[in-house]
């Protein structure tokens, strides 16, 4: 987090007012430090996506193709007619309001165009005139507007301040799902090579080489292996990690960042511990080496092009069934896209745990567990042995990543794993957590640097929270599921309220773990001193 | 503001309409049978023409917005209502937010105190006034089917009786009517004086509240201050609905305002966001169950994508590979 100027009191200045002058004249300033750059051209090029460009979203000329509004129009007419989602949403809104201060965006910025219903009113009052009959009779009264270079700069902007995040989906009374919204906004743009960098440089690696950081299958094997060393540093414990071997049972799939990332390097330590401790007998895949799907941040297609790998990877392996790690994005598409995509898995069998006998019902079809729900029910009969004083030197919160907690209803699951690995477990106030959580502020590809003053908005009602909670419980460590947050909630919190630092649970179950021959543990898995210990 | 304005001068144009009209004795036909007819079929035709619309698109992926606990672990309690697993509790999902807006009732005010610190409030009149509204507006829908029928079904009169229950005033004051009034004043007003709401409201959004809130304001007065023949108007009514129309005369110019703009909210309808009313039954996000990986959701137009596959994979990366000592498919 380079050279960010402003303070925390003057970045938390905020003014709810709207201005006097209405929104329907197209306006919108591309202003540096709260959009994100311009996709390269070489990477839609590799994607064969169209109209590659060297281009910046501030550039005066947006070199688009001089028949742009009728693909405009034509991409909304297909995507009207595949997705009833679209239709409905575009229709139904009553602009009551409610879902107007549930947005991070709206709350840490103040621009109303933040406001979902306006970030929808954005691409709606297009639709409404050239979709509907009422639109096209009576125009800008009933919020009906011409598309032009403005309104799609608009849509830049703030489809690209949309984080997909779905809080304000919770609120409304009709279910109208913003992030939808975003999503066909964001399609539509994409037509034209309108995308950003952040995302399609993680799309074209993760096509190429299978995981989003480009990382190619000996870099994988050698990240990995220097995992297991570190490990056996840590615990005194030599664990094995197969690699694209067939003949397992389960394909172990979780985000590249696990791997490459810290803090969520901690986590792939707590997964290793756990998975030799119980002898699952797993393995891992490079060219499945990224459960995370940039593509989801993108278009319908990209997300099913890049999970396409995974139920492919299961099938050439031969494994019964399939593992997944901590994050958010991934397990939305996890959850709700891959079956449908890429399904159905009939080579595969109803997941069912070697350790404890229990079948995983709820994943009968899709045949992916999440190793929350792997965990919490190997806790819950008691084939662990867990030691929770050694995480005591954390006081902890959680923060519900928005998919686990809006697209799946994973709330319990890490929770009951938390309280049973660590002893100082605070839960932050009620409107912030659960299918109530607020966005880590950097979500669906948003999490750039040079996005860090967008980013620092709005993370502010998460931070926030966190900072209640040191505050009133001490705490000093942020927990979460999801790869995005351990790699964007530290400059966060550093920022808003230092001295909270950010960890998986797994880094937690890890710490907890007490293994069969480890030596004695003084440390955690970061090598700090455990408490009693320093 | 100029939406405002707009729609409140399209309101009085509106009354002025029937007004000056319905005083020539040969528009009176015009107000209290073609124009109700044609309300009607453009209702009909419209809410039907949109609904198939929306149901012509495919739902292509389970997008469900949980609120609550999936269903997994045994152990693990689910909320049955806020993140249903199955058709039975979608309904009963479905039926909370139609029936007791649900989704309403969470709203939250956000405020924020110097720090920063933020600070979330309940706010709870929003869902108090919308569900206010909406169940007057249809007890008194009820109501007047005392005019369309006869004999008036006993639940009608029930329904009537215990809007009456206070037995105040004369004639005594259907607690509905107080309760419309007060609640699309708050809805307007709230619209109004929020300048948040303000800055986002369309005329689309303020016409239809001032219309209702003529409806109500024309009903009130012929009940209770300028009193219209209701054996009068009661022969219109029955007349309309067995298609066997019959103009009585001697129904004063107020009868035809607020029929005049009772037709033009129904003729709207379907043409408007009223079509909330349709669309609430088919939202993705909250009438599809959260089985997502229980069982597959099959999209009808799925369609084959361009992929990298292994083999492509493996031979780019080859070299690597073998020297990294990773197993191989074609050695
Ligand atoms: S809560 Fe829903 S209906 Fe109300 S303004 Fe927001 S999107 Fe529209
Ligand atoms: S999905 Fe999240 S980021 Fe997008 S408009 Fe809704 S609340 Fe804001």
């Amino acid at each position: 987090m380079a050279e960010f100027k402003l303070k925390p009191e003057e970045l938390g200045r905020i003014n709810y007012q709207p201005p006097r002058k209405g929104w329907m004249d197209p306006h919108v300033d591309i202003r540096k430090g709260t959009y994100c750059y311009g996709a390269v051209p070489e990477t839609l090029r590799y994607l064969d996506l169209p109209f590659p460009k060297k281009w910046q979203p501030n550039d005066a000329d947006w070199q688009l193709p001089p028949n742009w509004k009728e693909i405009i129009f034509e991409g909304m007419r297909q995507r009207l007619n595949k997705f009833r989602s679209f239709k409905i949403f575009m229709d139904v809104c009553v602009r009551c309001g409610a879902c107007a201060d549930k947005c991070h965006y709206f709350i840490g910025s103040g621009d109303p165009k933040n406001m979902p219903v306006l970030r929808a009113e954005l691409l709606r009052s297009v639709y409404r005139r050239d979709f509907t009959l009422a639109g096209k009779l009576m125009g800008k009264m009933i919020g009906a507007r011409e598309l032009n270079e403005e309104v799609l700069r608009e849509w830049f902007y703030y489809f690209y301040q949309c984080t997909e995040c779905r809080r304000c989906s919770v609120f409304c009374p009709y279910g109208i799902d913003t992030a939808e919204i975003t999503m066909m906004g964001r399609e539509l743009l994409n037509l034209l090579g309108l995308s950003i960098e952040w995302i399609c440089t993680p799309l074209s690696n993760c096509f190429r080489t299978g995981n989003h950081l480009g990382i190619q299958p000996h870099g994988f094997k050698d990240s990995i292996e220097f995992a297991v060393d570190e490990l056996a540093e840590l615990t005194g414990i030599q664990v094995n990690v197969p690699i694209n071997e067939k003949g397992h049972d389960i394909l172990f799939v979780t985000p590249s960042a696990d791997y490459f990332g810290s803090p969520h390097y901690f986590t792939l330590l707590g997964y290793f511990s756990l998975f030799h401790e119980i002898g699952l007998n797993y393995t891992m895949s490079s060219y499945a080496s990224d459960g995370g799907n940039f593509g989801l941040f993108h278009s319908h297609e990209m997300m099913k092009r890049l999970n396409s790998k995974i139920y492919l990877e299961a099938e050439r392996l031969g494994v019964k069934w399939i593992l997944g790690g901590e994050c958010g994005h991934m397990w939305r598409v996890l959850h709700q896209y891959m079956d449908t995509m890429n399904g159905p898995a009939d080579f595969l069998q109803v997941p069912k745990s070697p350790m404890t006998g229990t079948v995983f019902e709820n994943a009968a079809s899709t045949k992916m567990v999440h190793i929350t729900e792997f965990t919490a029910d190997l806790i819950k009969h008691n084939k662990l042995k867990l030691d929770p004083s050694r995480n005591n030197h954390w006081r902890a919160t959680f923060h519900d990543s928005c998919n686990p907690a809006r697209a799946m209803g994973l709330i319990e699951e890490p929770r009951y794993v938390i309280r049973n690995v660590m002893n100082h477990f605070y839960e932050m106030p009620e409107n912030t957590i659960k299918e109530q959580t607020f966005c880590c502020g950097s979500g669906s590809g948003l999490g750039t640097d040079e996005n860090m003053e967008m980013r620092l908005r709005g993370g502010l009602p998460r931070a926030n929270a966190v900072k209640h909670m040191k505050e009133t419980k001490d705490v000093n460590l942020l927990l979460c599921i999801c790869a995005i947050d351990k790699a964007t909630l530290p400059p966060l919190l550093e920022y808003w309220v230092p001295g909270v630092e950010v960890a998986g649970v797994h880094e937690l179950v890890g710490n907890a773990l007490v293994m069969k021959g480890e030596k004695v543990r003084d440390t955690d898995l970061r090598g700090q001193p455990l408490q009693g210990k320093e | 503001m100029i939406s405002l304005w707009f729609s409140i001068i399209v309101v009085v144009i509106l009354i002025l309409i029937p007004t000056i009209g319905s005083s020539s004795a040969a528009l009176q036909s015009l107000f209290g049978i073609v124009i109700p007819y044609a309300a009607i079929i453009t209702f009909l035709a419209g809410f039907v023409y949109r609904v198939l619309n929306w149901a012509k698109s495919p739902v292509p992926f389970r997008i469900t917005t949980t609120c609550g606990q999936q269903k997994s672990l045994p152990w693990i309690k689910n909320s049955k209502l806020e993140a249903p697993h199955n058709a039975w509790g979608v309904v009963r999902r479905m039926a909370l937010e139609i029936f007791f807006f649900r989704s309403l009732f969470r709203n939250t005010k956000v405020e924020l105190r110097d720090g920063p610190r933020l600070v979330y409030g309940s706010s709870k009149w929003l869902w108090a006034a919308g569900l206010a509204f909406h169940y007057s507006f249809l007890v008194i829908f009820i109501r007047h089917f005392k005019y369309f029928v006869e004999p008036i079904p006993g639940w009608v009169s029930l329904v009537q009786s215990l809007d009456a229950f206070f037995q105040i005033g004369l004639p005594v004051i259907f607690l509905t009517d107080a309760v419309i009034l007060a609640s699309v004043g708050y809805l307007f007003f709230r619209r109004l004086c929020d300048d948040k709401i303000r800055y986002i409201s369309h005329a689309a959004d303020y016409f239809p509240l001032l219309l209702i809130l003529s409806i109500a304001t024309t009903g009130i007065l012929m009940r209770y201050f300028f009193k219209v023949d209701i054996v009068n108007v009661k022969q219109l009514g029955t007349g309309l609905l067995s298609f066997n129309p019959h103009l009585p005369q001697g129904i004063g110019p107020l009868f035809y305002v607020h029929l005049f703009l009772v037709c033009t909210l129904i003729a709207y309808f379907p043409f408007s966001k009223l079509m909330h009313l349709g669309g609430v039954f088919l939202s993705p996000t909250r009438n599809l169950a959260n089985n997502n990986r229980m069982k597959r959701h099959q999209n009808v137009w799925n369609f084959p994508v361009k992929m990298h596959t292994y083999d492509e994979y493996e031979e780019e990366f080859h070299k690597v590979m073998k020297a990294a000592d990773i197993p191989l498919d074609k050695e």
